[in-house]
Order: C-alpha cells, then sequence, then structure tokens
C-alpha cells in the first residue's frame, strides 16, 4: 500500500494522512492509492502539512508497517530514547523497526 | 492578509531608465556599442569590463536564487568604477535584496512581483554591516575605530 | 572572553527580527518551503525525521557559565529536557517548534549568542582548539582571529549563495586539536624566520563522500591582510565552484580538479586585486578584539601536587587533564561519553551542572570540544578532587578522553533524514562490550568515529578506526575503516572490506583491537601500529 506523510508545518511533528485527517500514528493511515500528489498539493497549500510524499508500507499484526527503516523511525521515535517515541512505556519498541 | 501593493520593478536610481536591449556576453563582445548587456551565472565579468564605457544597464540574472555568483559579478563591476544600473533580473525575492544591494545591485526586477511593504522593510532592516562592500556604507569596524558614515557616504 | 558591544548586539537583535518575519510569511503562506528552506537553513532551522531541528552556533566553542545555563534554559522551556553537543562545536535540539524558532532566538540573543549561518551554503561557525588560551604548547590565542572572522563571514551579502557549506577553523599551535585540514579553509598561526606572526592557508580539505586533505596555499598571509586572503580564496570559489552537481560542489573538489597550484595563481591574483579594496579591518580591531582573550588572572604560586589515594580520581585525572600554560592549572575535561550513553547528549541538569562549574573553577569558562565533550579551561588543580566529585555525582565522570568509548557519533538514523544507519546504537554496543570486558582499558588512545551516512559529520574518515553506516537494500549495514587521523599528523582511513551488520560491525571492532594489542611495540598508539603493519593483518583477522 502506499501511505502519505509529511511534518506539521508548525510543530514539526510526523504525521499521516487518515483519508480526512493527519494522525501523529501510523496506525491510522490509509492506503492513499495514486492519490498521493494530489492530497499532498491541496494538503500543503493549505499549510497542514510539509513536504508531503509517499512511501510504501503492508499490513502485519500489529498494523501498518512502513516498508522503509528510515519511515519506521518516524513512526516511532528515536529507538536510544524510548522515553521520547510515541510508546514510552515499552522500552523494547525499538525493535519494531528493525 | 491585509491588501498588499506590488511591484515589478524597484529602482534605487534616480536616472531615466534605459529601455535599450540587453545583449548576451557573448554578443556584446561583437557589437560593443550595445546599450545593454545581460550577464548569466557562467560568464566572466572582467571581459565585459574594457567596454563598459557606454553601457548604461547591466543586468545579472538569477535563473535560481541559490546561486550566488551575481553577488561577486556585480561587486567585480563596481569594484572596476561602473557607475551605471546594475539590475537583478530573475528568480529574486525580498530576502535577496538587502545583500544584493550591498553588492551593488541599484535595480531588482523579480519574475514574481514583490510586495511594495516588505521591500521597504527590506532596505530598512540592517542599521550597520560587518564588511566593506562596493556600497558607501562604513563597516562596524569603522564605526568602532572613528570613521562615521557620512564621512563613509562621502568618500 | 568576547563581549558584545552596541554593534554586536544590534546586528543579532536584527536577524532574530529579520527570521521572525520570514517565519511569519512562512506560516501565512507567502513564503513556500522551497524559498524558505535556505533561509531557515541560515539560521540553523532543519527539518529532521521527527522535528525541526535548531542548531546554536558556539564560536569557536567557547561559553561563559551564563550562556550554558542560557542553552539548558532553552532545551527546558522548548525542547524536551536535553541537546546535543556536535562536532562542530555547536549545540542542536532535536525537537524545536517552527513557531517557537524566532523566541528561541531571541532568547539567545539576551546571552550574546544565536543561530547565524550554523547550516546552510554559506560561511559556518568558524572552529578552532578546545583549549585555545590555556593549552601551554599554543603559540598564541587563535580565538581574536576567529572572532575577526566571525564578524567578517556573518551577512557576508556575496558569500551568503556560495555553491556549498563552508566551514573554516583557526588554531594557532603545532599540535592540531581541531582537524584543521579537514576543513573548507584551515588557518594556523604561525611565527616566520623574522618573529612576526602570520596565518598560513590550508585551503580544500573536508570529508564527505570525497575527503580530502586540505594542501598549503600559502604558508604565510600577513595578520593585518587576514580577511583580505581569505575574501580572495572565497571569491574564486564563489565565482568558479561547482554548481552543476552538489556531490562536487564543496571547495576541495574545486581545489582539486584544478590543482592546488592554479587554485592557488587565482587566488593571488585575486588578493592582488582585493588588496585595493580595502576590505581589511584595520589593525587596531583586531588589537580591540584581542582584549577581551586576555588571559584572565591566573594565581601564582600553586601547588600541582594531586593526591592520588582515590584510584578513580586518579585515572581521571590522568586521562581528562590537559597541561595549562599557567603553572597549578589545568584543562579538565568532562566527558558526555558515558558508557553506553548517548554520545554528546547533555540533560537539562546536566548542563545546569557544567555551568555551575565553569563559574565556579574555571573563571567562569567553558569550551565545546569537536569530539563532543566539554572542557573546563582554566582548572586550579588543588580544585580538582571537588571538582571530580562533583562531576561524579551527576554520572560525567567518564574517564575516557581519547579511549576507545570516547566516540565521536553523529545523530544517525535515530534522527537525521540524511542518515541511512543509526550511530548511537553501534556506540552504545561498542562502550558496553569493552567496559565489560576490560578490555578498553589497555588499548590507550585509540579515535573511534561513526557516521550514519557518506556526509561524514561523525568524522569516520578521520577515525583511527572509522564506521559508516550504510544502507544495503533497506538494512543498515556498517563499513569499518583504519587508519585515520584528524590531528596534525592528518590522514583518511581506508575501508577494510565488506560490511558488517550491527552485531558484526562491533564484534569487528574488537577484532582489531585485538590485532593490535597482539602486534604492538612499546608505546605504539594503535593508528601507529596501523601505519607500521598496514592493513593485511586486520584484514585477515576480519575475513579469513
Amino acid at each position: 500500500m502506499k501511505i502519505l506523510t509529511g511534518n506539521d508545518l508548525k510543530t514539526g511533528e510526523v504525521i499521516w494522512w487518515t483519508g480526512t485527517d493527519w494522525s501523529l500514528h501510523v496506525n491510522d493511515a490509509v492506503d492513499v492509492g495514486d492519490r498521493a500528489d494530489e492530497i499532498a498539493a491541496r494538503e500543503e497549500a493549505e499549510r497542514r502539512v510539509n513536504v508531503p510524499y509517499a512511501v510504501d508500507a503492508e499490513t502485519d499484526d500489529q498494523g501498518i508497517r512502513p516498508s522503509h527503516i528510515k519511515e519506521r523511525i518516524r513512526a516511532l521515535g528515536p529507538t536510544v530514547r524510548p522515553d521520547l517515541t510515541l510508546k514510552p512505556a515499552d522500552p523494547t519498541a525499538g525493535n519494531w523497526v528493525i | 492578509m491585509t491588501d498588499a501593493s506590488f511591484t515589478g520593478l524597484v529602482r534605487l536610481r534616480d536616472d531615466a531608465s534605459s529601455d535599450a536591449p540587453a545583449v548576451t556576453v557573448d554578443s556584446f563582445a561583437e557589437q560593443s556599442n550595445a546599450g545593454a548587456v545581460r550577464i548569466e551565472p557562467g560568464d566572466d565579468t572582467r571581459e565585459l569590463l574594457p567596454h563598459l564605457g557606454h553601457v548604461t544597464r547591466v543586468e545579472i540574472n538569477f535563473p535560481s536564487f541559490t546561486d550566488g555568483r551575481g553577488y561577486s559579478a556585480a561587486q567585480i563591476l563596481r569594484e572596476a568604477g561602473y557607475t551605471g544600473e546594475i539590475r537583478a533580473v530573475g528568480d529574486v525575492a525580498v530576502d535577496q535584496l538587502a545583500y544584493m544591494r550591498r553588492c551593488g545591485f541599484d535595480a531588482f526586477q523579480p519574475d514574481k512581483p514583490m510586495n511594495e511593504a516588505d521591500v521597504e522593510a527590506a532596505f530598512a532592516r540592517w542599521d550597520h554591516v560587518y564588511q566593506k562592500t562596493t556600497d558607501a556604507r562604513v563597516p562596524i569596524w569603522g564605526l568602532r575605530h572613528g570613521l562615521n558614515d557620512n564621512a563613509g557616504a562621502d568618500g | 572572553m568576547y563581549k558584545y558591544d552596541q554593534y554586536d548586539q544590534r546586528q543579532v537583535d536584527t536577524r532574530v527580527e529579520e527570521f521572525r518575519d520570514q517565519t511569519r510569511r512562512r506560516l501565512s503562506g507567502e513564503l513556500p518551503e522551497e524559498k524558505f528552506r535556505p533561509l531557515r537553513l541560515m539560521n540553523g532551522l532543519y527539518l529532521q525525521l521527527h522535528a525541526y531541528m535548531l542548531r546554536v552556533a558556539v564560536p569557536y566553542g567557547t561559553l561563559s557559565g551564563a550562556q550554558m545555563h542560557a542553552l539548558a534554559d532553552i532545551a527546558e522551556k522548548y525542547d524536551r529536557g536535553y541537546g546535543h553537543f556536535t562536532t562542530r562545536q555547536n549545540i542542536q535540539y532535536n525537537w524545536i517548534k517552527l513557531e517557537d524558532a524566532p523566541e528561541i532566538l531571541a532568547d539567545l540573543a539576551k546571552v550574546e549568542m544565536h543561530a547565524i549561518q550554523t547550516s546552510g551554503n554559506c560561511i559556518r561557525n568558524i572552529s578552532s582548539d578546545h583549549f585555545a588560551g590555556a593549552a601551554a604548547d599554543e603559540l598564541i590565542d587563535p580565538r581574536p582571529y576567529a572572532e575577526l572572522m566571525r564578524q567578517w563571514s556573518s551577512f557576508h551579502p556575496e558569500f551568503s549563495y556560495l555553491p556549498r557549506k563552508f566551514k573554516i577553523c583557526v588554531i594557532a599551535s603545532d599540535t592540531d586539536r581541531a582537524a584543521m585540514r579537514l576543513h573548507d579553509i584551515g588557518i594556523q598561526i604561525v611565527r616566520n624566520d623574522a618573529g612576526e606572526l602570520g596565518a598560513a592557508f590550508y585551503v580544500g580539505g573536508g570529508m564527505g563522500r570525497t575527503p580530502m586533505i586540505a594542501p598549503c596555499i600559502n604558508d604565510f598571509v600577513p595578520l593585518d591582510r587576514l580577511i583580505t586572503y581569505a575574501e580572495a580564496c572565497l571569491r574564486v570559489y564563489n565565482r568558479y565552484g561547482r554548481r552543476d552537481n552538489k556531490y562536487k560542489a564543496r571547495i576541495k573538489i574545486l581545489v582539486h580538479e584544478l590543482g592546488a597550484e592554479e587554485y592557488t595563481r587565482q587566488v593571488e591574483e585575486e588578493y592582488a586585486h582585493m588588496l585595493e579594496q580595502g576590505v581589511e579591518p584595520p589593525f587596531a580591531e583586531l588589537e580591540r578584539i584581542k582584549t577581551y582573550f586576555a588571559d584572565p588572572p591566573f594565581e601564582s604560586g600553586l601547588s600541582s601536587d594531586v593526591d592520588r589515594s582515590d584510584s578513580d580520581f586518579a585515572l581521571w585525572v590522568d586521562r581528562n587533564t590537559h597541561q595549562h600554560k599557567a603553572d597549578g592549572y589545568v584543562s579538565a575535561v568532562i566527558s558526555l561519553k558515558p558508557v553506553g550513553g548517548i554520545p554528546g547528549d547533555a540533560s537539562v541538569e546536566q548542563m545546569h551542572l557544567m555551568a555551575d562549574l565553569a563559574s565556579e573553577f574555571s573563571l567562569d569558562e567553558c569550551r565545546v570540544m569537536h569530539t563532543q565533550n566539554i572542557v573546563l579551561p582554566h582548572v586550579k588543580i588543588a580544585d580538582l578532587p571537588a571538582l571530580f566529585a562533583r562531576l561524579d555525582a551527576a554520572g560525567l565522570s567518564t574517564p575516557n578522553l581519547d579511549q576507545i568509548d570516547d566516540i565521536i557519533a553523529c545523530p544517525g538514523l535515530d534522527y537525521c533524514s540524511l542518515a541511512n544507519a543509526r550511530s548511537i546504537p553501534v556506540a552504545q554496543k561498542i562502550s558496553e562490550r569493552f567496559a565489560a570486558s576490560g578490555k578498553g582499558n589497555e588499548l590507550g588512545q585509540l579515535k573511534l568515529k561513526i557516521s550514519g551516512c557518506i556526509n561524514a559529520c561523525g568524522h569516520h574518515h578521520a577515525g583511527h578506526i572509522g564506521i559508516l553506516g550504510v544502507d544495503r537494500k533497506g538494512t543498515e549495514n556498517y563499513q569499518l575503516l583504519l587508519g585515520g587521523s584528524e590531528a596534525e599528523d592528518t590522514s583518511l582511513a581506508k575501508i577494510t572490506g565488506p560490511g558488517f551488520d550491527e552485531d558484526g560491525i562491533v564484534a569487528a571492532v574488537e577484532t582489531v583491537t585485538d590485532v593490535y594489542l597482539a602486534q604492538r611495540s612499546d608505546g605504539e598508539r594503535f593508528l601507529d601500529t596501523y601505519r607500521r603493519i598496514g592493513m593485511a593483518p586486520f584484514k585477515e583477522a576480519l575475513y579469513d
């Protein structure tokens, strides 16, 4: 599947396109198919996202898994600071990115 | 957004604007009676220096604002004593104006018109400058050691 | 330390207002990202993996206690409780909001700091020797020259849209602690046979994907021509540096393609022309700046005795202090490399503590090292036990300066949008492994440097052991390099062979250190042994 991501213009936070809005959680992302450019252009023009781009992803038993490690680290947070990731209570959360 | 006025040409000179068509540096070498010449980033500005006597306008093109060769081109013209118009054309925006002016540009004709209030703010922003360039401004080191702005402007 | 006068302050304040206006226009949509990006970069603001990142300039690495406190306050107020000290002697914050950036710059301006030109294709923060003004072996304090160049390079109208970034370093001793010859311009203040001071210019060095050691293009530029000569070097680069390919746009490629001789000829021609332009500040300006760097009031008659009865303390003194020019003083290094820690990171509490210690023990001064540690430059030897106790209580007393676990590591793929692989976890595993086995203590000086991509922010080309993270079909892979040095014996490391996975690279580092331990002669560092025996024995141990 193709999912759309970018950073929030004001805060810089990593965000994922949910079909109607942007979410901090990759699991909320939807398959944008071949509409990535169209959505990206519209959302960027509305200044809801900065430099949006589409990435490949798969679905597995834990949810949506971006295909490239860089996007998995974006989705989670820095693996060396579990406390600052989106799963601060799970010290082994970093294993997901590998 | 408030209503804004936009401008296509900003000119800091009092003399009449020349409408002579600008020729390329290459063709200028052959028809050096042309009144205006246009410098592209890869051109060697120094080739023009012997022929600038009757030139009233030099355009320096910025195909991309991140290509800074035009700043050196303008400085070289002013260092050689050229006093005619130097006009920045192309991908020029309000955020580049102050530095361009310091390098000797005195006219600006961007592809995309600029907000007049932003232009005014850009020229008014820097009270002081650190470097000596081809504009008349006295650098901060001059102010620290007894020169003042007026002396610099006269000299 | 340098103090801003009304003009310096006005410049920095004006920049804050300019960036506030640019940010406003970005947020309102007047300024699209592609136009804003170069402008925000010239104010140190990146868009990284998780957020905006702000890099704050620490000119020539020098900070007062109050400035270090202010850096801590920013980490607390605008970031997530820590900062990261970098290989350019700067500090960066990883979790910045664009809308906060102008306020942060305003906070910095209040303590005479800024983020001007900490990124972008312009002249970057000027770096220098972290022991400047303190080292016993220096000719003169290099920082006044660095400050002169800081002012000249700030908002330089002709050189703000260069082909690529431009890094300048100024040192003044034969011992190079600042990787001088791996800069776009490296300047060494030297004395000639007539006893006059001048500047040797090394131009066209750098790391990145095409590492080069800068050749000396002029071994003696008079000090009252320093700016004029630099201006000539930059103008030739601005006009002729490649702009068709960003990977070939650094000045090292221009110097290499023209040849050092031809580049030098062009610079000398431009220099002769620039001498007519009056761009050089008067010598009085250099003298004015120098007054700020006059020696602080060192006490005389101090004892140099150290009570070595506490072995932990004695080891720390042996490893983490450096000889000072004044009797009874040393420069003390605070390691930001605890075993298993993140190289260069410091918490708000640690920054406040280091600020306090700078005030109490080091005449209110500290320094950022390019190796991502902090120096207290002027510590009385008699104060070392008290200083050590305070550091130890805060987890800042790791005795590992220039040891294998004093690892330089870039932020890597945990933070950086350019990275191909993570650097920090590799550093953590290596330091843990050598600490657990105790082998680290046998190795002596061994500089290990890790970059998470070919851009080489982690200086892997200059490591006695270097590690380069690459992306191999979507997985992290690590190449091993041996034999680099950023010191006065500058050399570029060579790749051993095929890369390793994360556990493999940690084991490979141990393997090469085992070869060293087996082969070393008396007094040889790892680097010396490598230079003597060559790559072959290491390759054999790694791959056969």
